[in-house]
């Protein structure tokens, strides 16, 4: 059953054009991966979901009902931390929960604030003023507010920004303990491709507010198209030397540092063998075989070596 | 909606700035009641000017607790506005700069109904305000000078209301200040809709006062038609009407009247007509209103 149906979704602002003619799908206990640059047209989606932009033209349903004729009715299934978990800084954690859930129309005891509080990991800072906290802490309350009053879907913006490592990895394993165990559809969005790829099941990638790819995440990876990071010393004399091989083809871009390949990942030994007979000095070599080099293929990074000049 | 309103006043009470307003009023006043407490005659003598040469002024009579008050709100009322768009133009912009409004509108309630609860919130900080002013400026004026009959000056003339003929007037101006601060609240509120930080509205709302008052208090024939009479700065100061008496053919003020009943119930029609219009014209422009903060 498809939880949220979004069809033909376009929004202006004057001039520009955020979001283009976008369709898309959100099935029952999916983890949707939003992905998208910075701009793409992510968090404005996200906003005309949760009703804070209203669309220019287009239509959004959610749990089969119109969002724009049911919106409190759909609102009170769905939970949200969109972009920065800003709370009341001036208020504890527990006064935040407590003012969220009486917004959502909900009468919850101490016991049930406090069990979500200890969801989160913030059990004994309850009574502590927001201001305190570090960003991981908001986060987590950020999470806890979304899921107080227990959604069926929960819009996640950008939830690892500005988290540390520890604190994306604790992101991580909320969603997955979201997913898998409380059986939530999660949408979340992120320009973090390898976060999203280890814990989306179906992907959306947008750019320029235009879909450029919907399916499962296992049918986007092509092992065909691995992405080959080289390492040398000296990259424009090595793509100089490359340029009459068999494997000039595949380059793709010259950095600053190296070279950058597409190529199916068993080709990696020879193109390594290949490189060392024409006395490329290689430093390193490093393959992606990830979202990531499906996402720079689609996206308007995507930067074709130029024809190379001396 | 009450639930909201809680919300919306607990928000307001647990912010150190909302004190702000409460501590500036106690120390205004206390200030004029020292000030009257060791040199009231002086300030008599400015009031009743020339009379005091063919009156036998009772000075110690006169400088009295419902004086004291009476004197206050006349001094106060024109700067409190300042302190109502401290809190009400705060009330969306803030949220908008925290953060927190894109939180609150993806809630399970209407904008509107969160709007109303917001205004509702505000208009209560208004009241409550003016129930702070009404303690420190009677109360603890009728404490430190006890009670007599008041002294109100007229343009030319001066009017002696009977001790037991002023409560009810009190109660009445501060009910009538009320609704003037409304005033100044509804449009802080609008202004508070457009701008993403609190400083805009809160300093936009002063300017406007500010300049409305300024015109409302110039004496030029052509704007006394065209344009005082719309302005609600023009009105606000019409709880003085409560204290203007109807006079007998012996020139005494009648116990139990007001002067000009209807001119003050017009002033209050039009201040409501504006808050009304303020309201409606933020709740119209919120509605349409893209959260992009």
């Amino acid at each position: 059953m498809s939880l949220v149906t979004v069809s033909h979704l376009t929004k202006k602002f004057s001039t520009h054009t955020a979001v283009d003619d976008l369709s898309f799908s959100v099935e029952e206990g999916d983890v949707y991966g939003f992905l998208g640059q910075n701009g793409a047209g992510k968090s404005t989606t996200i906003r005309m979901l949760l009703t804070l932009i209203t669309p220019t033209t287009g239509h959004i349903e959610l749990f089969g009902l119109d969002l724009r004729k049911e919106r409190n009715k759909i609102l009170r299934q769905v939970g949200a931390v969109i972009e920065k978990p800003d709370l009341y800084k001036y208020l504890s954690a527990y006064e935040n929960l407590s003012l969220f859930a009486r917004m959502s129309g909900l009468k919850i005891s101490k016991k049930e604030l406090q069990d979500q509080l200890e969801m989160v990991g913030l059990a004994g800072r309850e009574k502590d003023r927001v201001k305190t906290f570090s960003q991981g802490m908001k986060q987590r309350l950020g999470i806890a507010v979304a899921l107080i009053h227990d959604p069926r879907l929960i819009i996640l913006d950008e939830p690892t920004n500005g988290l540390d490592p520890q604190g994306i990895a604790d992101m991580r394993n909320l969603i997955l303990h979201l997913s898998r165990h409380l059986r939530k559809t999660i949408i979340v969005s992120s320009h973090m491709l390898h976060e999203i790829e280890q814990i989306s099941t179906r992907m959306l990638i947008i750019d320029q507010g235009k879909k450029m790819v919907e399916g499962n995440v296992e049918s986007l990876m092509d092992p065909a198209k691995t992405r080959v990071e080289v390492q040398t010393n000296d990259p424009g004399a090595a793509a100089h030397l490359l340029e009459s091989s068999e494997w000039f083809p595949f380059l793709q871009k010259i950095t600053g540092d190296g070279l950058i390949f597409q190529l199916p990942k068993e080709k990696i030994p020879a193109l390594n063998r290949a490189m060392v007979q024409l006395q490329i000095n290689v430093l390193s070599i490093q393959a992606k075989t990830s979202l990531e080099a499906y996402f720079l293929s689609l996206t308007r990074s995507k930067q074709h070596v130029a024809p190379y000049t001396d | 909606m009450w639930p909201l309103i809680q919300i919306e006043l607990l928000k307001i009470f647990r912010k150190p700035r909302t004190y702000i307003s409460f501590g500036a009023i106690a120390i205004m006043v206390i200030i004029i009641q020292i000030a009257l407490k060791f040199d009231g005659k002086s300030y008599i003598e400015f009031i009743v000017g020339s009379l005091q040469d063919s009156l036998d002024i009772p000075y110690t009579n006169i400088l009295n607790g419902y004086f004291v008050c009476f004197i206050i709100l006349n001094l106060l009322l024109i700067h409190i506005p300042l302190l109502i768009a401290l809190v009400a133009g705060d009330s969306i912009a803030g949220e908008a700069n925290m953060g927190t409004l894109r939180l609150i509108a993806s809630k399970p309630v209407s904008r509107t109904g969160l709007l109303l609860a917001k205004f509702v919130a505000a208009v209560i900080y208004t009241a409550l305000l003016l129930i702070w002013l009404a303690f420190i400026s009677l109360l603890l004026s009728i404490l430190i000078f006890g009670t007599n009959d008041i002294l109100v000056a007229r343009n030319d003339a001066l009017e002696i209301i009977r001790s037991s003929d002023v409560m009810w007037r009190y109660l009445l101006a501060f009910a009538y200040a009320t609704l003037a601060l409304t005033t100044v609240a509804a449009l802080a509120f609008l202004l508070s809709v457009f701008a993403e930080n609190s400083i805009g509205p809160i300093v936009s709302t002063i300017s406007i006062v500010i300049v409305f008052t300024i015109l409302s208090e110039m004496q030029i024939p052509l704007y006394d038609r065209t344009v005082k009479p719309f302005l609600f700065t023009s009105h606000m100061l019409a709880w003085k009407g409560f204290f203007y008496c109807k006079i007998d053919a012996g020139g005494t003020a009648i116990p139990g009247t007001i002067e000009n009943i209807r001119a003050i119930g017009k002033s209050g029609l039009i201040l409501f007509v504006y808050i009304i219009g303020f309201v409606s014209t933020a709740i119209f422009v919120f509605n349409k209103k893209d959260i992009l903060s």
